[in-house]
């Protein structure tokens, strides 16, 4: 942003001493342009198509009627509940399993360089190709899962082609792909509390799930919040995952905001899916702006 | 005691996490491994016989060598963006971090919006359509750019206030230009977080896909993650092809794990705040 290098443009001499300002107002510019341009400008602009009927050449004002066909059509609110759904399972569960596997990595436990290697790495791979993989483990009748699962004599459910199940399989796998992150987040935190607070849980004779409970959770809450805004804010957007596993699939079963924006897109209803952003600009506003507050203002009290 | 225990435990969890993280890599690279009438099978089971080389050279040639094409598309997306992305960031967060003025709250506060709002699709084509940079590659490296400026920013400032002023101010004393400051002294000093950032981004820009999906269509401009995804729909029946081909995308990523796991996982717990 040049314009603090220009801001009300005083007398010259003033100018000049601010020119020669070791820390250059003008260093912002190149990043100003390129993020104004390709990220501001659309968001703003984003604002008004939605209230168009939009062919990309021409544009329809129709005032709110985006917005209601999103409240009407039952696909659509179908999408926004699985979409929270979605974000709050993955974050729940990555929070759950991110915590135990990092305590698990922090103590004396055989194998560490490794079990942190194999947790992480599918945090690197491509989204698409885990998606491939895993919709081919959990075919119904070929999947390996399934096949496993039948030497045990249990038949194994539909994971992907259940509709009351669909949503929560692709969840499982994003915890699957993600959690390696939350674990090292945790992992980070965990090491940063003073091994003082051990010590003295030890002297007054505390058992190793009192440690847990009393000491280490509400010393890591720093990394809790972290985790939580995280995956809740990347499942809130989740797209590649649920494109490359079931389009949504079975029906609408697994629809979430991002999948029926690139659906409307797709469909030539560019109003429609302009809307879509919208409410999902709306929606992470509205859920992690509170959620952000709450973890903050408990991390205070401490 | 203690120690038998751990030893047990820890046997346990690399069992546990054997079965859950590792065969389904195991399971690709089998596939990679058959001929198309045993991958059909999908079954966790040895090849019959070595046909790697025939299916990586049969995917690498499918739709007239467009692998080639998406290897040098996303090659030349993930160099040139993380390079600007570098620069342009520690510009900023080296400003931001040192100058205090009434701008930094905005800055601030754009650096998080940047984090947290979606990028609005349909009026970012359309913009991209009226520059003329819709479809192409320049367009695609810009949005990576944009999208991706703001963890970077992230990381730099943090960093750049770990640096004492002391360093910049003698250069400045000494009377070097802040471009000759910025370049020939901040900038080597940044140089971890600089390694950080480019590890990090690269993976992120090279398995991107939803942005190249959106922004970048057409065959002549493939990028890796979308020949899966055309792939996927082709070969719908030919399975050793397409697991080959996830095989031959994860190369890249596993290579930067090898070589750079301590950056990544410091970058991604520094600034975590990624979106």
């Amino acid at each position: 942003m040049s314009a603090s290098t220009m801001a009300g443009s005083p007398n010259r001499a003033e100018t000049r001493a601010i020119k020669r300002s070791p820390y250059p107002g003008w260093f912002f510019t190149p990043a100003a342009i390129i993020y104004s341009v390709l990220f501001l400008v659309p968001t703003f602009a984003s604002l008004y198509f939605s209230l168009t009927r939009w062919t990309l050449f021409d544009s329809e004002f129709i005032g709110l009627e985006n917005f209601a066909q999103f409240l009407r059509e039952p696909f659509l609110i179908k999408g926004l509940i699985n979409t929270v759904i979605y974000a709050a399972v993955t974050s729940g569960l990555k929070v759950v399993v991110g915590l135990l596997l990092a305590v698990m990595l922090t103590s004396q436990i055989v194998g560490r360089g490794y079990l942190r290697s194999v947790i992480f790495f599918p945090v690197l791979v491509s989204t698409v190709g885990v998606g491939i993989t895993f919709t081919v483990l959990m075919h119904p009748t070929q999947g390996m899962i399934n096949e496993t699962l039948a030497l045990f004599g249990i038949a194994g459910p539909g994971w992907l082609t259940d509709p009351n199940l669909a949503l929560y399989s692709v969840a499982l796998v994003d915890v699957w792909k993600g959690v390696g992150l939350a674990t090292v987040i945790y992992i980070a935190g965990l090491v940063a509390i003073p091994q003082d607070y051990y010590e003295a849980a030890r002297i007054d004779g505390a058992t190793p799930w009192q440690n847990f409970w009393y000491v280490t959770l509400p010393l890591c809450r720093p990394a809790t919040s972290t985790v939580i805004t995280l995956s809740f804010i990347g499942g809130l957007r989740t797209f590649d995952l649920i494109w490359a596993m079931t389009k949504g699939g079975p029906g609408f079963a697994s629809d979430t905001i991002a999948s029926v924006i690139y659906k409307q897109y797709q469909a030539g209803f560019y109003g429609l899916s302009t809307a879509g952003n919208v409410v999902l600009f709306i929606l992470i506003a509205l859920l992690v702006v509170p959620l952000t507050m709450f973890l903050n203002r408990k991390q205070g009290h401490e | 005691m203690k120690k038998r225990t751990s030893i047990l435990g820890g046997a346990a969890a690399i069992a546990a996490t054997f079965v859950v993280f590792v065969i389904p890599f195991i399971f690709i690279i089998l596939m990679a491994f058959k001929d198309r009438q045993q991958s059909a099978l999908r079954d966790f089971s040895l090849p019959t016989g070595f046909h790697f080389w025939e299916n990586v050279v049969e995917v690498v040639k499918t739709r007239n060598w467009m692998m080639i094409t998406a290897f040098i598309n996303s090659s030349i997306i993930t160099v040139v963006s993380v390079t600007l992305l570098v620069i342009f960031a520690a510009m900023v967060g080296y400003v931001l971090a040192r100058r205090k003025t009434r701008w930094n709250g905005l800055i601030e506060f754009l650096v998080l919006a940047g984090l947290m709002v979606p990028p609005a699709v349909v009026p970012t084509i359309w913009l991209l359509q009226g520059l003329q940079l819709f479809g192409t590659l320049h367009g695609m490296i810009l949005i990576e750019v944009a999208y991706n400026l703001p963890f970077s920013i992230i990381l730099y400032r943090a960093f750049v206030a770990t640096i004492p002023r002391d360093l910049d101010e003698a250069a400045i004393i000494d009377g070097a230009r802040p471009l000759d400051v910025f370049f020939r002294i901040v900038l080597p000093l940044l140089w971890p977080v600089t390694v950080t950032n480019i590890v990090v981004q690269s993976v992120g820009i090279f398995n991107d896909f939803t942005n190249p999906l959106y922004y970048l269509p057409g065959n002549a401009n493939a990028t890796v993650q979308l020949t899966l995804y055309n792939f996927q729909s082709q070969f719908s029946t030919a399975y050793n092809l397409l697991f080959t081909n996830i095989l031959l995308i994860t190369i890249p990523p596993l290579l930067v794990f090898m070589f750079f796991n301590r950056q990544i996982v410091a970058g991604m717990t520094a600034g975590a705040v990624k979106g």
